[in-house]
């Protein structure tokens, strides 16, 4: 009886929380509050957590308390740290917690708030929170291995193999559609390229000071960094609107993608501790901040969402990025529903602090809750504007022209009415010369944050204010993304090539460093150029690729969670795994089929080239190029895109295999023959 | 006066405790582990050897962290 009623709170939460997804999904008229969806998002994952977490935990997984953690059998005070749950909660959420989350969705609303909604909310508790949580429970049973070193423990060194060129190949999408959502952001704004560039000599110098004068005081260097980089927005508008400091820092886009290449070699080649360190506290500091102020912002404004419920984008007319709602939207929706490149985190330095295995349940599944969480809130923000500027802002050029008047005739045709008058007036209002076609996420969701952080603090006077501490928090976090990133890509082109020649495989070796870091910025910069040239912006042809690929990814992390818990013979329950399996790969085989073979070129690939090619034969040349050269360049791009959706279709099909075979093995064999560090005993 | 003192620290104790905790998480988000706990384990599991000072751990911290070696920074998406 008592067990019964102890039920009720939950149920009645539940109720609630239908109740709330009811009112937003069933909703049609002018606007609805925000705090529905967040009211609907809350509730989603606490009965989630309260239930179907707890399933995992105690009958999937068997979470034993007495198993003794890696932390606790090999602790060392420094890598293997037996740490309290609510700070590891902390340190996972802010290493899982990056861009993606605050650009996808924002991407996604084009086709209105409702599909990404519940993509978010279903995607996270049947599939990014279950493969966190199992991921950081099958490296805390094998003292803190990485997913590559648990696949190939567990499916044998080919799958190995396979699985760590494919990880490089979508470390490598991954840069490149970064740095492209802040190049996106920064052309032609003298104001966030002066915050941005700032943060350089502020990131040297907290490394000196750190370094020589008082090492080790994270949290004093940290509020010194923080005050300085407040003061360079202050400055900004002051470079914005001189009129021998604005042309310095007005920039194009290839200009800015050439830099930050440069910057991410120098970045990736000197002392970690020089630039790389200090950035690391101050972006991870800074998203932290911003993502409290954020959900403050929403939940003190309360803000009404005008983005319709589903736009007529659905049909993959959207000027955003190309695609019907199937399979695209899951695949724009990558990080806040679920995330491959979370199996690595998950695999990295968190099961080797965890306390007891049972508080993986708190940290892996309750860490990607709050992550989906910041997903909803990226969402609401792009939808509290007006439809109107959300697409005058992330439509390219090639479909709404480059001035107001041309950019609010097309928008509104597209039923988004919207006057030239509002377009200017915001760009003023945010300190921009124009805000049109900056898509890409980063400046939708500043203007977003500055629509609802300047309702909290300062009114209009601030919205200029706001608008650049958002930008530069999305900048200065993807900017390390890039920096760190391709010091990992430079690690895992040491590891591979140094199968074929051992010698590579030393990081004290100062040619390798190089080579390695050269190949790596050189993989990145090429799709990161190619992106910024686009005429339909870039963000368009790259971030579909991105998701494809991260998507991939997970699927291959949930195969191999599939894998062993055939292995550890508890079959009953792997449907667990196995439906959001299925689904990822429904999603990213249909995906990556049309990206290829779509007769649309918007969409696909080859059709692009065709038509490219088509008209060189002809002798035209189509826009983007402006010479025949140029128009074989687009066509040589198209092949090398396609050829890379191809990598990444062979290499979950390889995946796939394997863990069929294993699968299949695993059912043959008597007992428990998972790599465990202790046998369980079997079903 | 000593209890009096003792029942105030006591009332004290759940904020202080809170701040130490916030501050371990906080550098702990950049990957670096509590000198002082690190500094006492060594002191009581290995009596024989002399922890690394301060400097030295965090700057060890620091590289291990972004090395590439065993828990180097994987960052996010």
């Amino acid at each position: 009886m008592t067990a019964a009623r102890s039920h009720l709170p939950w149920i009645a939460l539940g109720l609630i929380g239908a109740f709330a997804l009811a009112t937003v999904a069933l909703h049609r008229g002018e606007s609805i509050g925000a705090l529905w969806i967040v009211v609907a998002a809350v509730c989603t994952y606490l009965v989630a957590y309260r239930y179907y977490s707890l399933f995992i935990a105690e009958k999937v997984l068997r979470l034993d308390p007495s198993y003794a953690t890696p932390a606790v059998r090999l602790n060392d005070g420094l890598d293997y740290v037996p740490t309290n749950k609510n700070v590891l909660f902390g340190h996972h959420f802010a290493a899982i917690a990056g861009a993606g989350p605050l650009v996808g969705p924002v991407l996604a609303a084009q086709m209105g708030y409702l599909p990404g909604t519940l993509w978010i909310l279903v995607g996270v508790v049947v599939a990014g929170a279950v493969q966190d949580f199992i991921i950081l429970f099958l490296s805390t049973r094998r003292d803190g291995r990485s997913l590559g070193d648990i696949i190939r423990q567990e499916m044998g060194a080919t799958a190995g193999l396979i699985a760590q060129i494919g990880i490089l190949l979508i470390m490598i999408i991954l840069l490149a559609v970064l740095a492209l959502v802040v190049v996106k952001a920064l052309v032609g704004s003298p104001w966030g390229m002066f915050t941005v560039a700032a943060t350089i000599p502020i990131a040297l110098f907290m490394g000196l000071y750190s370094r020589y004068l008082r090492p080790g005081r994270v949290g004093e260097i940290s509020v010194i960094g923080v005050v300085l980089l407040m003061a360079s927005i202050v400055y900004g508008q002051h470079v914005a609107e001189s009129p021998t400091l604005a042309p310095l820092f007005t920039l194009k886009g290839e200009t800015i993608a050439l830099l930050i290449i440069g910057y991410g070699f120098v970045a990736s080649v000197i002392p970690v501790w020089l630039l790389l360190a200090p950035r690391d506290y101050l972006s991870t500091f800074l998203k932290i901040g911003a993502v409290v102020g954020l959900a403050v912002g929403i939940l003190v404004v309360m803000p009404e969402v005008r983005m319709p419920a589903v736009t007529k984008f659905i049909d993959g007319t959207g000027p955003v990025f190309a695609g019907s709602l199937f399979p695209f939207l899951f695949i724009t929706i990558a990080c806040g529903a679920v995330s491959g490149f979370h199996s690595l985190i998950a695999s990295g330095t968190t099961p080797k602090l965890i306390e007891n295995e049972t508080q993986a349940r708190f940290i892996g599944y309750g860490a990607m809750l709050t992550e989906s969480f910041v997903a909803i809130m990226a969402l609401i923000a792009a939808s509290v504007l007006d439809p109107g500027i959300y697409f005058a802002m992330n439509s390219p050029a090639a479909l709404i022209g480059t001035t107001p008047e041309s950019a609010a005739a097309a928008v509104s045709s597209w039923g988004f009415l919207i006057t030239p008058q509002d377009l200017t007036l915001l760009a003023s209002q945010v300190g921009e010369n124009t805000i049109l076609s900056r898509a890409g996420g980063a400046p939708t969701l500043a203007v977003g944050m500055s629509h609802i952080l300047s309702q909290l603090i300062g009114g209009e006077a601030l919205m200029a204010f706001w608008y650049h501490f958002a930008i530069l928090f999305e900048a200065l976090f993807i900017l390390t993304t890039v920096d760190a990133g391709t010091r990992v890509c430079r690690f895992m082109i040491q590891d591979l090539i140094g199968n074929a020649v051992p010698s590579f495989r030393d990081t004290k070796s100062w040619t390798a460093n190089v080579i390695a870091t050269a190949i790596a910025v050189t993989a990145w910069g090429y799709f990161l150029y190619q992106g910024v040239v686009d005429p339909l912006g870039g963000i368009n042809t790259l971030w579909p690729l991105f998701g494809i690929s991260n998507q991939m990814l997970a699927a291959i992390a949930l195969m191999l969670c599939t894998v062993v818990l055939f292995k550890l013979k508890r079959e009953r329950y792997a449907w667990v795994t196995i439906v959001p399996t299925v689904w990822l790969l429904i999603c990213t085989l249909t995906a990556g089929w049309q990206k290829l073979f779509h007769p649309s070129p918007s969409i696909g690939f080859l059709s692009h080239a065709r038509k490219f090619s088509d008209a060189a034969a002809r002798g035209e040349v189509l826009a983007p190029a402006k010479s025949v050269e140029q128009m074989g360049r687009i066509v040589l791009n198209d092949y090398v895109n396609a050829g890379l959706t191809i990598a990444f279709m062979a290499v979950v099909l390889a995946m796939v295999f394997f863990g069929i075979k294993w699968i299949f093995a695993a059912l043959k064999a008597d007992g428990v023959t998972a790599n465990d560090a202790h046998v369980q005993p079997a079903e | 006066m000593r209890q009096a003192f003792a029942s105030v620290r006591m009332k004290l104790d759940p904020l202080v405790c809170a701040c130490r905790m916030a501050r371990q998480t906080a550098h702990l988000m950049v990957g670096l582990q509590d000198y002082d706990a690190y500094a006492a384990h060594v002191r009581t599991t290995h009596p024989d050897i002399e922890p690394m000072d301060r400097a030295t751990f965090y700057r060890q911290a620091t590289d291990r962290r972004y090395g590439g070696g065993p828990g180097s920074a994987f960052r996010c998406c």
